[in-house]
């Protein structure tokens, strides 16, 4: 690798840490990894990698940052993440799976990207809409601003399944699980349905990578499209860990002064072998 | 029919005042159906050797579950500790092990040592309870800590219309299943 570009992606890498979030999610793929997600016991705990890197599911580039990470319980309520740590390329936290059925655990962020003109160079700046007005130039050139609405997702349960934390909040781009994300077997195809906003999000392309490919050479990812009422369906081919991620562009913007909204939606799936 | 009345009667044989009721069938009691499940737990050389979780239980031809009859699990350890490995029978534990108490009456039980083992169970007494007629199977799913898995079925029609018998066999946590029936 020259020296240039090994600046350059340094220079990026270094903006990134500073701006907190992955400059492009395009580029990374940020994702949640539980211990387990299908337990029995009288006192199941998991404990869970949050990471953002390039290859499923290997922490190998940067942790997640916990700050908007929530866990809920089987009944709604909010539920503890403990042991929290963040450390050079994961964090990680436990969750102690006190109630029987199925907890959510998720990442949901809501913040501006930003990008601009100074002196001829392009800045680009990702933050929160509180730190918007004091870290981008209020006469900047060339200024598009962009929501980003991201919800990052993985679920497990303790004994029997059960859909009350599944529930959505209406809001940014999000699942509503018709097979149970906890019930994910190989061969066996799985429902799923998309909203946008609380709506059926419609023709949105889903994409469904298989985790493992650091042992191969392909990466093996399926692309599927969700129909008019949002549903879409996976086959899977092989048991293991999977990432989904889908996302949608429009201009249902919730937090001034951006112009265009990026909704994403990011979640884990565990399928067991048959 | 016939042959019900027939062996309640040879049951009942000290009760010949009851000859009288021959005639009439739904008074006798008669002896219900019986089934019976082998195990076979193979001897493995292995560094670590544990005893496997071994889960039984009947599905219908369409592998609906119908009931959980035997669970052998670590039921002795502290703090209902045993039950964390369930799971690990993953079949049995999504059509039925989920949905139980664990440890439940009548069906969980220790741990098995190599070799086999014989399990009874008799048509209306629980856990196998009335079965209305069809095809069955006899589903056996075993899982070794620091080991394998592995599941078997064995289909059969019931009830009965004789003596019968059918049998699976494993390759590596598992033996030989074999169900056999009485009438």
């Amino acid at each position: 690798m020259n020296r240039s570009a090994m600046s350059l992606s340094a220079r990026l890498s270094a903006l990134a840490l500073v701006a907190l979030l992955p400059l492009s999610a395009h580029a990374h793929r940020q994702w949640l990894l539980p211990s387990a997600t299908v337990l029995s016991g009288s006192d199941p705990w998991v404990t869970v990698d949050a990471a953002v890197s390039n290859d499923l599911f290997y922490f190998e580039h940067f942790p997640l940052r916990l700050d908007n990470l929530s866990v809920s319980a089987p009944d709604g309520s909010p539920a503890k993440a403990e042991n929290q740590s963040t450390g050079r390329y994961r964090s990680t936290f436990d969750v102690h799976l006190t109630a029987p059925g199925t907890y959510k655990l998720a990442v949901v962020n809501n913040g501006l990207f930003a990008s601009y003109k100074e002196n001829g160079q392009t800045k680009r700046w990702r933050g929160s809409a509180e730190d918007f007005a004091q870290k981008v130039p209020a006469n900047a050139q060339d200024l598009q601003v962009t929501q980003s609405e991201s919800r990052l997702e993985t679920f497990v349960t303790a004994g029997k399944p059960t859909t009350q934390a599944l529930k959505t909040t209406g809001r940014g781009l999000e699942l509503a699980p018709v097979t149970h994300p906890n019930d994910l077997f190989a061969d066996e195809p799985a429902n799923f349905r998309l909203l946008l906003d609380g709506k059926p999000a419609a023709n949105v392309e889903v994409e469904v990578v298989p985790g493992g490919n650091r042992y191969r050479d392909q990466l093996g990812e399926m692309k599927v499209k969700t129909d008019a009422d949002g549903k879409f369906t996976v086959k899977w081919p092989s048991p293991g860990m999977y990432w989904i991620e889908a996302e949608v562009r429009d201009d249902k913007v919730s937090i001034k002064p951006a112009k265009a909204r990026r909704a994403a939606y990011m979640a884990t799936f565990e399928v067991l072998p048959q | 029919m016939r042959r019900l009345l027939s062996v309640s009667m040879t049951g009942l044989g000290g009760l010949s005042g009851l000859s009288g009721l021959a005639a009439v069938s739904f008074a006798a009691p008669a002896a219900a159906a019986e089934m019976n499940v082998k195990v076979e737990i193979p001897r493995l050389s292995v560094a670590e050797y544990h005893r496997p979780y071994v889960a039984m239980w009947l599905e219908r031809a369409d592998q609906s579950p119908v009931a959980t009859l035997s669970v052998w699990y670590d039921v002795k350890l502290k703090n209902a500790e045993g039950t964390k490995w369930l799971k690990d029978m993953r079949q049995w534990w999504r059509k039925a092990g989920r949905d139980l108490q664990m440890p439940a009456d009548g069906i969980s039980g220790a741990t098995r040592a190599p070799g086999e083992h014989t399990v009874t169970f008799t048509d209306g007494k629980a856990p196998l309870a009335k079965l209305p007629a069809g095809e069955y199977q006899l589903v056996v799913e075993a899982a070794r800590e620091v080991g394998g898995r592995e599941l078997l079925r064995v289909p059969f029609a019931w009830p009965p219309d004789g003596s019968k018998s059918a049998q699976a066999k494993g390759q590596h946590e598992l033996g030989a299943v074999t169900v056999s029936l009485k009438p």
